[in-house]
């Protein structure tokens, strides 16, 4: 089997406040192929664009983070400079935001900013700059991109401005997209003409894409893998088609009763609330809402372990 | 109890703005009481407005409305206040439609004291009450809104929308905000204060998935208009309208089998600008049916079967 591209061990997201530390992102380990769509799922809270965001060392002021291992190729993510940031950023892994009108600058033209890009990681020249980024607005299906690129976000339509960002990402020709609910904000329609868009672009160029998402159902659709994350943690890994046909964590089991049936499961309550005054939970974050909670699972918390759909686990009712 | 609908609209059509863009182009449409309308539709396809039309906060440029028999259309000062105890809305965001200086009683006390329907003590009995219909303890009415969490939050506006015991309840995008372990429990919670109070909702949502699960019939928007119009389960079985059935397609299956097996085709393109509308119908642009005469000829809402309307000239 080929190196992945990008390897994750461990990683630890924490806020610092008066209260102490706390731990927003535990424990997490992935990684990803060249050409492959992962998909990872999980609650607001879940955890899951923090753990995205400590790659690109974007976390929040008050936030830091801490890994055995995050490897893009040679480099080691967490422990960049700021120069080396500067190159690694866009040009080996980049971003695609929720909301492409607060990734866009408003009062710079379309245009200007994928050239932005371009003349950074590639030091071209404002004319094949210029060349180069009308190539990119056609990729992702912008009619008339001469014309677009003089026009400002405030001009493009939603879904639009989000094939603009997806544009300015791929400017880079990156290894790893990373895309944070990119179509969450964008009507049913739009959404699937995104991932149609982003589907092809990972079969033309090779490239690894993390697809972040609150949406399980959406996944089925684009994912070859999925991870389920809950409260920080990954509770489940496997293939698509394994996590949706035999699903072993009681947590991914409910959201898939919940997307099927209408019916909330096993799930009473809301994911629990991060406040820094909390003390550390002890335990299984999902077994305050989990109807096979055993005495086990409120003091020990499960460690992934391999699981009989040929993914991992994090569930004492499934290893035990 | 009337046995006649709710909400009757004919022909209601609203402008916006001093070029008069049209938010909404002729709508004709019951809500039978105690029912739940689904309302479907893209961004800008003029659901919202429908909703806030029938409640009034929008002024109709044509046509009229009337509720419960009454032309409510150009109904103004203390009848038209009168009329809004009967008429609630619950918006999509609970963290900007609840003031964040008012404690959550006070704010659910606001239309008691507004409709003058509460005094002393009972005010309190009454937001009490209503807090208790969602499910939240009574002592929670001193607290403020940025205490609570999301879903909780959505609970307090539709204790909000209930204390002033309304009949219809217009939900805009009311879970589009939550988690989906969360959506599952707000519409079980709205299906049961629709059966406990007599309500009866018209309900918008984007996502098509929910708008299923909790209405009697659904009505689909396109531009301004109603194109389709059925009960839910033959909206969702036979869809007839192109527009619906590309709705339908864009939902992802949680089933990657199912997903990867039928090579998904997107609908192209976007919803036109109503400041430009399309000559004929407005979806011809997009539409893989589209003829000579669907690019001239606006099509009208017809039935095709009994309680099944559609705006094509060439329904599946």
């Amino acid at each position: 089997m080929s190196e992945p591209l990008l390897a994750v061990e461990n990683l630890c997201v924490t806020f610092a406040s008066e209260h102490g530390a706390h731990a927003a992102v535990s424990q997490v380990s992935f990684s990803l192929r060249a050409g492959e769509a992962l998909g990872v799922v999980g609650e607001s809270g879940s955890g899951k664009s923090l753990t995205m965001l400590s790659l690109l060392q974007l976390l929040p002021n008050g936030a830091s983070a801490a890994a055995t291992r995050a490897q893009l190729g040679e480099r080691e993510l967490l422990r960049l400079s700021r120069d080396q940031l500067n190159s690694v950023r866009g040009r080996e892994i980049a971003i695609v935001f929720q909301d492409p009108l607060t990734a866009l600058n408003p009062v710079l033209s379309i245009g200007r900013q994928i050239t932005e890009v371009l003349r950074h990681h590639f030091n071209l020249e404002p004319a094949p700059a210029r060349l180069r980024a009308v190539e990119l607005l056609t990729r992702v299906g912008i009619p008339d991109p001469a014309l677009r690129m003089n026009q400002y976000p405030h001009e493009f339509s939603g879904g639009m401005r989000q094939r603009v960002t997806i544009a300015m990402a791929l400017a880079g020709a990156p290894k790893v997209l990373i895309a944070d609910e990119p179509t969450t904000a964008l009507d049913v329609t739009v959404q699937a003409q995104i991932v149609s868009l982003i589907a092809d672009l990972l079969q033309q160029t090779g490239m690894g894409v993390i697809w972040v998402t609150h949406d399980l159902a959406l996944l089925a659709r684009i994912a070859d893998r999925v991870l389920v994350m809950f409260a920080g943690r990954i509770m489940e890994s496997a293939t698509c088609e394994e996590l949706f046909t035999r699903p072993q964590h009681p947590y991914t089991q409910s959201l898939l009763s919940t997307l099927r049936e209408g019916r909330t499961a096993t799930t009473g309550g809301e994911a629990p609330m991060v406040s820094h005054a909390d003390p550390a939970p002890v335990g299984c974050p999902f077994a305050p809402r989990c109807a096979w909670v055993m005495d086990i699972c409120r003091a020990t918390v499960p460690v992934m372990t391999p699981a009989a759909h040929g993914g991992q686990v994090a569930c004492w009712k499934v290893t035990r | 109890m009337s046995t006649g609908p709710m909400f009757d609209a004919r022909a209601l059509t609203v402008a916006f703005g001093r070029s008069r863009v049209l938010g909404l182009r002729a709508i004709d449409l019951t809500i039978a009481t105690g029912e739940t309308l689904g309302l479907v539709g893209e961004s800008g396809s003029g659901k919202s407005t429908l909703a806030r039309s029938l409640l009034r906060l929008n002024r109709a440029s044509a046509g009229s409305i009337r509720f419960q028999g009454r032309d409510i259309t150009r109904l103004q000062g203390t009848p038209l206040r009168a009329l809004r105890r009967q008429l609630q809305m619950i918006f999509q965001d609970p963290f900007s439609s609840l003031n964040p200086r008012l404690s959550i009683g006070r704010a659910i006390a606001e239309s008691l004291i507004i409709h003058g329907l509460a005094r002393g003590s009972e005010i309190q009995e009454r937001v009490a009450a209503s807090l208790a219909m969602v499910g939240l303890p009574a002592t929670l009415a001193s607290r403020m809104p940025h205490e609570f969490s999301g879903g909780q939050r959505q609970r307090i506006c539709i204790a909000r929308a209930l204390c002033c015991r309304p009949q219809f309840i217009a939900c805009d995008e009311v879970l589009s905000a939550l988690d989906v372990s969360l959506q599952g429990q707000m519409l079980d919670l709205l299906a049961r204060l629709k059966h406990q109070l007599g309500l009866t909702y018209l309900f918008i949502s984007h996502d098509l998935r929910v708008v299923q699960r909790i209405s009697d019939r659904v009505a689909v928007m396109y531009l301004g208009r109603i194109v389709e119009l059925a009960a839910t389960a033959e909206l969702y079985a036979h869809p007839a309208h192109p527009y619906t059935g590309a709705l339908l397609a864009a939902i992802p299956t949680p089933d990657p089998l199912i997903e990867r097996a039928r090579r998904f085709v997107a609908l192209p393109g976007e919803l036109p600008s109503p400041a430009r509308p399309p000559a004929g119908c407005a979806f011809h642009e997009r539409c893989p049916k589209a003829s000579a005469r669907c690019r001239t000829e606006l099509p009208p809402l017809a039935d095709i079967a009994p309680g099944h309307k559609v705006a094509c000239f060439h329904p599946n």
